[in-house]
């Protein structure tokens, strides 16, 4: 049974110059206990897609297409009704555990407060849920008692508490914005783990956003990869690393400073892709990737490249793609 | 045998930390504790370690921004910490920095060239002002912008152009050294290799000396050639950069070599306990790691490993 | 700011005021705003050379007259015009917020600077002050002032501009300290630049817009507390007005002729509110990142 999926989404914004689209046509699709990772750089709306989904959009936002969550539409709901989805079926962890946290409020009542909000159960029964939760996420709470403040907590506890709150009702989706970005490698590799234990055990599916390509290869079981606000490549983890048919997403991968680069002789260069990203409201034409593709065609630079079926679920919107497996 | 460009001997650096209490005693916070480098002339040393283990503070030391408790720091055999402020700034314009934060390293009320063009004003020979805007443009070309952005203002550039502009203003003065703090850090892959190959074809042409300071292992083994481990103040390990990536030898550089996901999505890691590790401190006579340490042993927590050469690999370890 | 980029070239700074200028008349409250308060100083330096009646003339036979021909506002109870009175009573009430500003920037603002810029001990120093003055409620204090050095313009001056001192200092100061902390300061450091250059060059612009809201807010408070000294009669002297002095003697005939309290309320509530208006219009238009894309 699907748990979401993401129907022609679209975003957009008003500006001065007229309404911008800031994520365009997302289809996406997932099943209960999925990974699904979206990659991409800044600007590519990775981030928009995930408020989406949770309906905390900026204000001036038009949203158009479906978000279905277990068959229902998302956007259908009336805020008060998406009240009673976020933190209850969706739940949401951040990149910057420093500020996501409330420095006022006690760990303890900050976990508590989704419980409080969506369960009809005594003071009590929270205490003992909220102390399990901070078990669940590796803070003993001998060690970590419910009446710290924030400040008291390292980056990575404060997380592993972000993600506390996120669970606390055991929602069927996860998501998780960037949230290892801000932590060290260290730290980084526990929180992943503990994302990943957390999700098998529970069996609820999660989205895993990160620029990281690292990070996503191993937390994910599906990609999909974004720019400027496109759906540029999706598929299974493996077969999208493994048989890159994207020029960005294979260009994307060749920037990377790869391990044992060390021990080549030349101090050769990184590959890089030529020009930046470009601005929002600046976007071309056809695929917005052209003017910066290695590959493109006369039609990349006036039509909206086609989607491309290239077998096992692998897809790409591409015209040129690399290693053309084109099965349509 | 020529002197390397900067030596660093002992140095020690002790923050005392606000009181709690109002007649407590606190004891400081050693964030160097005994710190030792030598770097060649245009050699790229880097320096690799996580958040707190005093890295930044070694930056800020070895640009004189900040006094050490103890140690000196030597500039082509000068001494920083004994010269007077009129010396040491006459100095300044040989080592010069880049930062992290491309948002927060530039002026925002200031042009790009007003920023580029501040270390001119603090050299001795003084420059017209047509002459220093001819520099500014010269170096911003040098960069890869475009010499009309000196009117414009640092947010209308993206976080990769701001850093080029941060680089063109430690190049101004076409220094020796640049020390090089975490400066892709914040910027997206694909900028992130545009600034990395602008750096090394500025120092090959400029025959600058490196010191890049990052907690990124991929970029710091893509352009160092010596790299040095620091762990909660120290090194632990030391050694080029393709000996200390091929096989590392200390505990902690293991971990984090490990630590580093792996890109191949076929090569899973095993998962490791979702216990929240916190260790305690560790006796102040004994290794730092010694807490955290697979192989630790009683002598860890009684001696403070010394760095000690391994081949050509220097390694801070009973165990090695 | 055009002190901070300096040695850009003539044509660079002139390029950027004109921006400035033609920006601002984009800018909604920085227009509103300067048209009012220009036109209150305006209205201030015209009292020097003009006001369409003498405010000596007491004319009895005249008094509490509606507004007609001669008398564009009408008159008071003791005959004076009432619109050279308010245009007499701008010049003192505008000149003494503004001085006593003045005296509160100019000391206060490389106060908070210095204080930011050394901690330790001088820190400490010049915060007590500030405390200690604080510690003193301003209008009893200011009327203690001008108790002992005697009552007038210009002793109003004194006793207000010192109470703004404190105000600036503060504001300057915990700026400034924020300031000190960004990378961009390492960077001016690493350059050579000593502490008081890096204060002025890259502080102060970065503060500016800060002071300026600053500056708004007590030039109102000004206005208001020059009206309460001369309320108190301790302000303006006889034969000269302000529109405190006004609200003072209105008092009596609040009843009668309430338009004599309303006039000069309305007066400072309008130089107050466009000051506000253009602080707030100014410190956007001179925000750099607020700049449209060309």
């Amino acid at each position: 049974m699907s748990l979401l999926h993401l129907e022609n989404l679209t975003v957009s914004i008003n500006t001065a110059d007229g309404p911008i689209d800031i994520i365009e046509q997302i289809n996406l699709q997932m099943s209960a206990g999925d990974k699904l990772g979206i990659v991409g750089e800044s600007g590519c709306g990775k981030s928009i897609t995930a408020l989406a989904i949770i309906s905390l959009l900026p204000e001036k936002s038009i949203v158009s297409g479906r978000i279905l969550l277990n068959g229902e539409n998302l956007l259908d709901l009336s805020p008060a009704e998406m009240c009673r989805v976020r933190g209850n079926r969706v739940g949401m962890i951040f990149q910057e555990p420093m500020t996501a946290l409330n420095p006022v409020k006690t760990i303890g009542a900050q976990i508590a407060e989704s419980l409080k909000l969506h369960l009809k159960i005594g003071r009590k029964e929270i205490q003992d849920r909220v102390s399990q939760l901070m078990e669940d996420v590796g803070l003993p709470v001998r060690r970590f008692p419910l009446d710290l403040y924030p400040h008291l907590l390292s980056g990575g506890q404060r997380q592993r508490v972000m993600i506390a709150m996120a669970i606390a009702c055991e929602p069927d989706l996860l998501i998780a914005d960037e949230p290892t970005t801000a932590l060290d490698v260290t730290v980084q590799e526990q929180i992943l783990d503990l994302i990943l234990d957390l999700a098998d055990r529970s069996g609820m599916g999660l989205i895993m956003i990160s620029h990281d390509l690292g990070v996503i290869a191993q937390t994910t079981e599906q990609v999909a990869v974004m720019y400027t606000g496109n759906l540029f490549e999706t598929g299974p983890t493996a077969e999208v690393f493994n048989q890159m048919a994207h020029p960005y997403t294979h260009g994307l991968f060749s920037a990377i400073p790869k391990p044992g680069h060390s021990a080549e002789q030349e101090r050769s260069r990184l590959y890089t892709i030529p020009g930046q990203v470009p601005e929002i409201h600046m976007r071309p034409d056809g695929c917005s990737f052209a003017d910066r593709c290695g590959h493109a065609l006369e039609s990349c630079r006036t039509q909206d490249p086609p989607k491309i079926d290239l077998g096992n679920q692998h897809l790409a919107w591409c015209f040129n793609p690399i290693n053309r497996t084109d099965k349509g | 045998m020529k002197s390397p460009l900067i030596k660093i001997v002992n140095v020690v650096k002790d923050y005392q930390l606000p009181r709690k209490k109002l007649l407590e005693k606190r004891p400081p916070f050693r964030a160097l504790n005994g710190v030792s480098l030598e770097v060649e002339r245009g050699a790229s040393f880097g320096i690799v370690g996580e958040s707190g283990c005093g890295k930044s503070t070694l930056a800020r030391i070895v640009m004189a921004l900040d006094k050490p408790t103890s140690g000196q720091v030597y500039y082509e055999d000068k001494e920083l910490f004994g010269l007077k402020t009129k010396e040491l700034n006459g100095l300044r314009h040989h080592f010069q920095m880049v930062f992290q934060d491309p948002y927060g390293s530039l002026n925002p009320r200031k042009n790009v060239l007003g920023i580029v063009a501040e270390p001119l004003d603090t050299l001795k020979e003084k420059l017209t002002t047509q002459q220093r805007q001819k520099r500014v443009e010269k170096t911003l070309e040098e960069v890869g912008l475009n010499r009309n952005d000196i009117v414009k203002y640092p947010h209308e550039f993206s976080g990769g152009q701001r850093q080029r502009i941060a680089i063109a203003r430690a190049l101004i003065t076409r220094p020796s050294l640049i020390v090089a703090d975490e400066p892709v850090s914040a910027l997206d892959v694909s900028v992130q290799a545009q600034v990395l190959n602008l750096m090394m074809d500025l120092q090959e042409k400029y025959n600058l000396t490196y010191i890049f300071i990052s907690h990124d292992l991929s970029v710091v083994e893509f352009i160092t050639d010596s790299v040095a481990v620091i762990y909660l103040g120290k090194i632990v390990e030391q050694g080029k950069t393709r000996d200390l990536f091929r096989n590392p030898l200390h505990p902690y550089t293991q971990t984090l070599l490990a630590a580093v996901p792996d890109i191949d999505p076929s090569k899973k890691r095993e998962r490791s306990g979702k216990k929240e590790m916190v260790f305690s401190d560790a006796p102040p006579q004994g290794c730092p790691f010694q807490p955290r340490c697979q192989s630790a042993t009683e002598i860890c927590e009684q001696q403070n490993p010394e760095l000690a050469s391994k081949g050509d690999q220097h390694v801070a370890c009973h165990h090695v | 700011m055009w002190l901070s980029i300096r040695g850009c070239g003539e044509v660079i700074v002139a390029r950027r005021m004109n921006e400035i200028f033609r920006h601002g008349l984009e800018h909604r409250s920085f227009v509103i705003g300067g048209i009012i308060t220009l036109l209150f100083f305006l209205i201030a330096v015209l009292s020097y050379i003009w006001t369409p009646h003498s405010i000596e003339n007491l004319s009895i036979v005249n008094r509490l007259k509606l507004p007609n021909a001669t008398y564009w506002l009408g008159t008071d109870h003791f005959g004076r015009d009432i619109l050279s009175m308010l245009i007499v009573g701008a010049r003192n009430s505008v000149i003494v917020a503004f001085v006593a500003i003045g005296i509160g920037i100019g000391i206060g603002v490389p106060l908070g600077l210095i204080a930011a810029a050394s901690r330790g001990w001088t820190d400490e120093i010049i915060m007590r002050f500030n405390d200690f003055t604080f510690a003193f409620p301003s209008i009893i204090s200011a009327i203690m002032i001008t108790a002992i050095l005697g009552p007038g313009a210009v002793n109003s001056i004194i006793a207000i501009g010192i109470f703004n001192i404190p105000v600036f200092a503060r504001v300057a100061r915990g700026a400034a300290l924020s300031f000190w902390k960004r990378e961009f300061i390492l960077a001016a450091r690493s350059a050579g630049k000593g502490t008081l250059r890096i204060s002025f060059e890259h502080i102060l612009p970065n503060i500016f817009s800060i002071l300026i809201v600053q500056a708004t807010i007590q030039f109102g408070i000004g206005i208001l507390a020059e009206a309460g000294l001369s309320y108190l009669g301790l302000g303006t002297q006889p034969p000269s007005t302000s529109w405190g002095k006004m609200l003072n003697e209105a008092q009596t005939m609040l009843y009668i002729a309430p338009q004599l309290a309303i006039y000069p309320g309305v007066a400072i509530v309008l130089t107050v509110l466009g000051l506000n208006l253009f602080g707030d219009g100014l410190r956007d238009v001179l925000d750099p990142k607020l700049r449209r894309n060309r």
